[in-house]
């Protein structure tokens, strides 16, 4: 349920770099680890854009598995439980090498302020 | 017309971080250290609190923002401890939010009197999933989860469970009559967060409540080792031997 603020940082931090124009499509990185539902994101972005120079915008969200490292062994998946000791020796995890991304990578801008059909 | 691509390459939660930090640099600069107190709906934050604050704190002067969807029931009950308590509804203005984030925080500060207290406790909405997200400008945090939850909270709710300092295993005094497993909460407690600072209390009996204490005591100086950096979102190293 934290997909509604998320999407109304979203729709903030693409408005402030639309810079006035129109955003046709927001790309959206996500990480495992931070248990958003990509339906949900999607759900209330699109309310959360009504209104604002994202409203109508496509959110195109990449998802990046969450993955730990081991001093000594390595890599290992956290999926699908995020267990951070290594499955191998039992240490805990000497680095969260992805899973913990939530980044507006890029916007797509209509380049003329003119009002675009509908 | 036509489309442009603008790179942005920024963290969705980064004007919330922004803020926090500006939470935290007038903590700072008022010599109030905070913690952010966290837990599910019931598991026992204000009672841990009442505890805490009817046994004192040694000559710190701790004070409370209590964040609730609606109402002042929990600054009620704290006010009867005589210590300074702000209460922040999260409705109405701010859309009635699960969690309180760094703007709400900062919208609080005005009410509260930073030079009367040595530590601030925020308590957080009930709520495992979105006040982890949102820093609001602490020094450390602290979680409640209590033993009629189920043994599966932390596996089920790993960034709550990794993002606290302190975890406070409560209602122990109930343990005679639940199917919770202790050992296997505290191994899926490990797994998911290593090394983890946790005590095991019940508010209601007293209990293990001195630790928190304690810790609490530790924390207003300055002796919690929470990491400076701002969210979760930036890749981080962990685990290193301090």
């Amino acid at each position: 349920m934290h997909e509604l603020s998320i999407s109304s940082a979203i729709v903030d931090t693409a408005v402030k770099h639309a810079d006035g124009r129109r955003v046709t499509l927001v790309s959206l990185t996500v990480g495992a680890l931070r248990q958003v539902v990509p339906e949900s994101l999607e759900f209330y972005f699109e309310i959360v854009a009504r209104g604002t120079l994202c409203e109508g915008a496509r959110l195109r969200q990449t998802l990046v598995p969450a993955r730990a490292r081991c001093a000594g062994c390595g890599p290992w998946e956290l999926e699908p439980l995020a267990v951070f000791r290594c499955p191998r020796c039992g240490e805990a995890a000497a680095e969260v090498v992805s899973g913990n991304e939530l980044e507006v990578e890029s916007i797509e801008v209509e380049e003329e302020a003119c009002i675009a059909p509908r | 017309m036509h489309r442009t691509k603008v790179r942005v390459a920024k963290d969705a939660l980064d004007a919330n971080a922004t803020i926090a930090a500006a939470n935290r640099a007038d903590f700072d600069r008022a010599h109030v250290r905070v913690v952010n107190l966290m837990s599910a709906p019931g598991a026992g934050k204000t009672t841990l609190l009442e505890a805490v604050l009817a046994r004192g704190l040694d000559g710190v002067r701790a004070g409370v923002l209590e964040g609730d969807v609606q109402g002042s029931i929990d600054a009620d009950r704290l006010s009867a401890l005589h210590v300074p308590v702000t209460q922040l509804n999260t409705d109405p203005g701010f859309g009635g939010e699960c969690h309180l984030d760094a703007n709400m925080v900062r919208s609080a500060l005005p009410a509260i009197d930073l030079g009367e207290i040595d530590l601030l406790v925020i308590e957080n909405v009930g709520n495992l999933v979105c006040p982890a997200e949102f820093r609001v400008g602490e020094d450390a945090r602290a979680m409640v989860a209590s033993v009629a939850e189920g043994e599966d909270k932390p596996l089920k709710y790993p960034l709550m469970f990794r993002t606290c300092e302190l975890v406070l295993v409560n209602k122990i005094d109930l343990l005679p009559h639940l199917d919770f497993d202790l050992d296997r909460f505290l191994y899926n407690l490990d797994s998911v967060h290593p090394g983890v600072e946790y005590a095991l209390v019940s508010a209601r009996t007293g209990e293990g409540v001195e630790r928190f204490r304690d810790w609490l005591l530790r924390a207003a100086n300055d002796r919690i080792a929470a990491p400076r950096a701002e969210p979760a979102a930036s890749r981080t190293t962990e685990g290193a031997p301090a």
